[in-house]
């Protein structure tokens, strides 16, 4: 049985114009020590996927599933309480902006230490040795020192381990990072990746990766969801994407980047004309169609799931014929 | 902190230098000084005299610096009318000012830190709404309405409390719920707002996503940053409330020395007026000085700044 | 291992093949602010006593029944309608020196509305000039800005008023100039941000660039953009304004009698209020009401205009 699986995943959101569908019925799972990639642009609704999984949506967002079940637990009719016991316990959660996302009122070794003293019964002393031991494995130089540094005394990639090392505090078994090097230089961006994936190692732990950088997804992903406008429109096993996409939206973000060996050298790289649809109101059909160069009339129907090799699904009607041009 | 504690200080020195050379103009502009010591039916030559003996002959700056001077070491002249020291008419009724102040903070921040925690935590909910409500209608009903209803009400009618005087701790009761009244609004507001800007935060999704209860989240994570920002309003509304007195002692006849400025207005009593001016504006400048470097100690990124 | 089910059937087949490039609808500025604005019960309340109330000031020698100020000594405090000895032609009694309270308290409306009108022109155009200037220059002008900011708020403002007003001469006038110079702080502090966020804009940056002449900037591109926290604060400080003149003239040192300001009538009236308070209640309810309706339309403007509530 997977870790967490989730079925028909709907995220809608009331606005004055109308119900926007964020995420209109996804599905996935995430088996135990396995990396899920979830990659897409900015208001695919990756991000509110996420925080749908950890039931941390805004208010206003209303989250629907025929199925979301963490290690055989149903979170749909969990307890408040009950979903309070898995957050930060079993499943934690690294965010986007490491800036703003620690309390700047408190040191750093409070917000760490609380992590586990809130689910464990453990003293202060045991709360702050696994504090110190864990910034020690995130590569915190002196960290009996920086325990009681604050926030604002750190820079963005050292409070984006502190970030980690919060989200290790009490060993979950899944950790959702959502977008965790964004907001970081490039050269931090790669250290932090690699971080994440020998913890990832050392630890046993599934990790759901929410990126819009493909390169990251190459880099550290067993297993890639493509995300556009609200729906995942290919799946697949990492190396399988990335050698064969099948999706024209995918195989667009692939042009858009540069990829060795891929890539040829002297070529202008790939872009995506027009624009994201709107998803406030009623959406047939593919999402994509009205970028896609390979539209047609029947892309406005149904779009049943297509399943080019073993584990890697699609949906799109045109595969045939885009098989056929490739 | 040493650096923004000093900047603060200079601040602060020069708006007390700037608010003493306002009360030393009130007073010059409030008549011919030596006139007013002199009585109304001194002669001319008296007259003379006493603004000869008093200084008041001299060049203003000159006046100014020697006024300052004294009034550095709390020596205000003697009062027009009740012919006694400024300083001892201020020092008797401060008290009574203080204690009035200082309870109806207390009151103010009792009523509206709470709510306004409530009603950003509840944000939407009728509690918010009753909380706005309050508010809007709070801010609406002016001090001495307030003061003259209650008294109406609790004194008169229900006979529960003294209707004036300072006599015992009853007889601040209704004059403090008056003058506390007028900060509730503003003081729910802003821990309102600042609670609401705090709750959405980052950081507080951060607690939220390590497990930590609701209670923990709000009281812990929430209210300490929302808090930091009431800290400076209380200062600031604690020297409202001794300006704003004033208003509270004539309805309550209480001898505070709001009562005193007003008795000293309506006689041209101006060496009173502008000691008390200086002096409530020395407590206001005092308090917000304090509540900046509260505020600082209070939130860690302000403290190297 | 992963599996995407699928999803449920379109229960309508889609109409037009160009459904996704539909824009969201859009209605014109203007009209969706006055549509929020009607949706807006604080402010529809406000606006319609508002309304009522200035419409009553305006028509006050059309609807007023008697002479505000003329004596009938023989008819002194005669009890409103509602009490047992109420009499039809004083609908809301009379005071203490005969004259009819209705009359009374529709021409003292006048006053309030006439203070806080004036007040808020003097101290707004004051507040304001300090408030964009500090805001666009930054820098010292900002410094000085924020240090006489300060030192006006260092001012126990009711204090000060009272002095001022006995130094200028207790008068109507003088309670206008008095506050009016006053009263200008919190103007200053909310244009002094606005302007600072309009002055970091790109479009501020492009218009310097096509060598507009600051003056023409700060009337072309700042003022209109912070005419709406411009006009909160005005609705506010309008209240301010009416509540410190009800104080002013309740101490004595306001608007003088025979004028009937709701303030001095408050005043005139505590003598009598333990044995009939409706001569202090009737002209508080009338402050009261006025001050609310102007706070609820000031705060909805608020909430109306605010651009965080534009989605």
């Amino acid at each position: 049985m997977a870790l967490l699986e989730v079925r028909d995943l709907v995220i809608d959101i009331p606005t004055e114009a109308g119900v926007l569908h964020a995420v209109s019925g996804i599905s996935f799972a995430v088996e135990r020590g396995e990396t899920l990639a979830i990659v897409g642009e900015s208001g695919s609704g990756k991000s509110l996927t996420s925080l749908a999984l950890m039931n941390l949506l805004p208010k206003r967002a209303q989250r629907r599933a025929a199925r979301i079940s963490f290690d055989g637990i149903d979170l749909q009719t969990i307890s408040a309480g009950g979903m309070r016991k898995l957050r930060g316990n079993r499943m934690a959660m690294i965010f986007q902006e490491p800036m703003t996302s620690l309390n700047p009122a408190y040191t750093i070794g409070n917000q760490l230490m609380e992590a586990l003293t809130c689910h464990r019964k453990v003293s202060q002393r045991e709360a702050r040795d696994r504090a110190v031991h864990l910034l020690e494995k995130v590569g915190i130089t002196a960290a009996d020192r920086r325990l009681s540094q604050y926030p604002h005394q750190l820079s963005g990639g050292l409070r984006q381990r502190v970030m980690i090392a919060m989200a290790l505090m009490c060993g979950p078994d899944l950790i959702i990072a959502d977008e965790p090097t964004t907001a970081l230089d490039v050269t931090i961006q790669a250290q932090i990746l690699h971080l994440l994936a020998d913890l990832q190692k050392e630890f046993g732990m599934a990790v759901i990766l929410i990126t819009h950088d493909l390169g990251v997804v190459a880099r550290v992903a067993d297993t890639v969801g493509v995300m556009y406008a609200g729906r995942l429109v290919e799946t697949g096993a990492a190396r399988a994407v990335f050698k064969h996409p099948r999706h024209p939206y995918t195989r667009g973000l692939l042009d858009c980047i540069p990829v060795p060996g891929r890539t040829v050298p002297g070529m202008p790289l790939g872009a995506i004309r027009g624009q994201v649809p709107n998803l406030i109101g009623k959406l047939e059909g593919c999402a994509f169609r009205n970028r896609c160069d390979f539209a047609a009339p029947e892309c406005a129907g149904a779009i049943p799931l297509a399943h080019p090799e073993p584990g890697h699904d699609v949906r799109c009607v045109r595969l045939p014929e885009l098989e056929a041009s490739a | 902190m040493l650096a923004f504690t000093l900047r603060r200080l200079v601040v602060a020195f020069s708006v007390a230098l700037t608010v003493s050379v306002i009360a030393f103009v009130l007073l010059h502009l409030s008549g011919d000084l030596a006139t007013s010591i002199a009585g109304a039916e001194a002669s001319p030559a008296q007259v003379a005299e006493v603004r000869h003996q008093y200084g008041l002959d001299r060049p203003l700056t000159v006046q100014y610096l020697d006024w300052l001077w004294r009034a550095l070491h709390l020596d205000f002249g003697n009062s027009f009318y009740f012919r006694d020291s400024v300083v001892s008419l201020i020092a008797t009724r401060m008290p009574v000012t203080l204690t009035l102040g200082a309870i109806s903070l207390a009151i103010s921040l009792i009523i509206a830190v709470p709510l306004g925690v409530l009603a950003a935590v509840f944000r939407g909910t009728i509690i918010d709404r009753l909380a706005l409500t309050f508010c809007v209608l709070g801010q609406a009903i002016p001090t001495f309405c307030l003061g003259l209803g209650l008294i109406i009400i609790f004194a008169v009618n229900l006979r529960w409390l003294p209707v004036s005087g300072t006599a015992g701790w009853q007889n601040y009761v209704l004059p403090s719920v008056a003058l506390g009244w007028y900060a509730v609004p503003a003081v729910m507001r802003l821990s309102r707002n600042g609670m609401l800007e705090v709750l959405s935060a980052d950081y507080i999704r951060t607690a939220r996503a390590k497990g930590l209860s609701p209670a923990a989240v709000v009281l812990k994570h929430a209210l300490r940053n929302a808090i930091i920002p009431v800290v400076a309003l209380a200062a600031v509304q604690f020297g409202f409330m001794l300006g704003g007195s004033i208003v509270v002692e004539a309805v309550f006849s209480m001898h505070g020395v709001g009562h005193l400025a007003w008795e000293a207005i309506a006689r041209n009593d101006f060496p009173v007026v502008q000691a008390v001016v200086l002096i409530l504006a020395a407590i206001y400048i005092t308090l917000t000085f304090l509540a900046d470097v509260i505020n600082a100690l209070l939130d860690p990124r302000m403290r190297v700044a | 291992m992963t599996d995407m089910a699928p999803t449920t059937a379109p229960t309508t087949a889609p109409s037009a093949e160009t459904a996704l490039d539909l824009p969201p609808p859009r209605r014109s500025p203007a009209l969706a602010l006055l549509r929020r604005g009607l949706r807006h019960g604080g402010l529809v309340a406000g606006g319609v006593i508002l309304l009522l109330i200035v419409g009553l000031a305006l028509a006050a020698p059309l609807v007023a029944p008697h002479d505000p100020y003329a004596q009938e000594l023989s008819r002194r405090m005669v009890p409103p309608i509602w009490q047992a000895k109420g009499n039809w032609d004083y609908l809301l009694g009379t005071d203490k020196l005969g004259r009819d309270y209705l009359s009374r308290l529709l021409y003292g409306a006048r006053i309030s509305l006439l203070i806080g009108a004036v007040t808020v022109l003097i101290s707004g155009v004051i507040g304001t000039t300090l408030g964009v200037c500090a805001g666009y220059f930054g820098g010292r002008v900002d410094a000085v800005l924020s240090y006489i900011v300060t030192t006006r708020l260092a001012l126990p403002v009711v204090l000060v008023a009272l002095a001022s007003a006995a130094l200028v001469g207790s008068s109507l006038q003088g309670v206008i100039i008095v506050l009016g110079l006053l009263l200008w702080d919190r103007f200053a502090v909310v244009t002094r941000s606005a302007t600072q966020q309009i002055a970091g804009s790109d479009y501020i940056a492009a218009a310097k660039a096509i060598g507009c002449s600051t003056p023409r900037l700060i009337l072309t591109e700042v003022l209109p953009n912070i005419l709406n926290p411009l006009i909160v604060v005005a609705t506010l400080e309008m209240a301010h304004a009416i509540l410190l003149e009800a104080a002013l003239s309740f101490l004595g040192l306001g608007v003088q009698p025979p004028l009937p300001s709701w303030g001095l009538m408050i005043a005139e009236g505590k003598q009598y209020m333990f044995f009939s308070p409706w001569v202090i209640a009737i002209p508080a309810t009338a402050l009261v009401f006025l001050v609310l309706a102007i706070n609820l339309v000031g705060d909805g403007l608020r909430d109306v205009t605010a651009p965080e509530n534009r989605n």
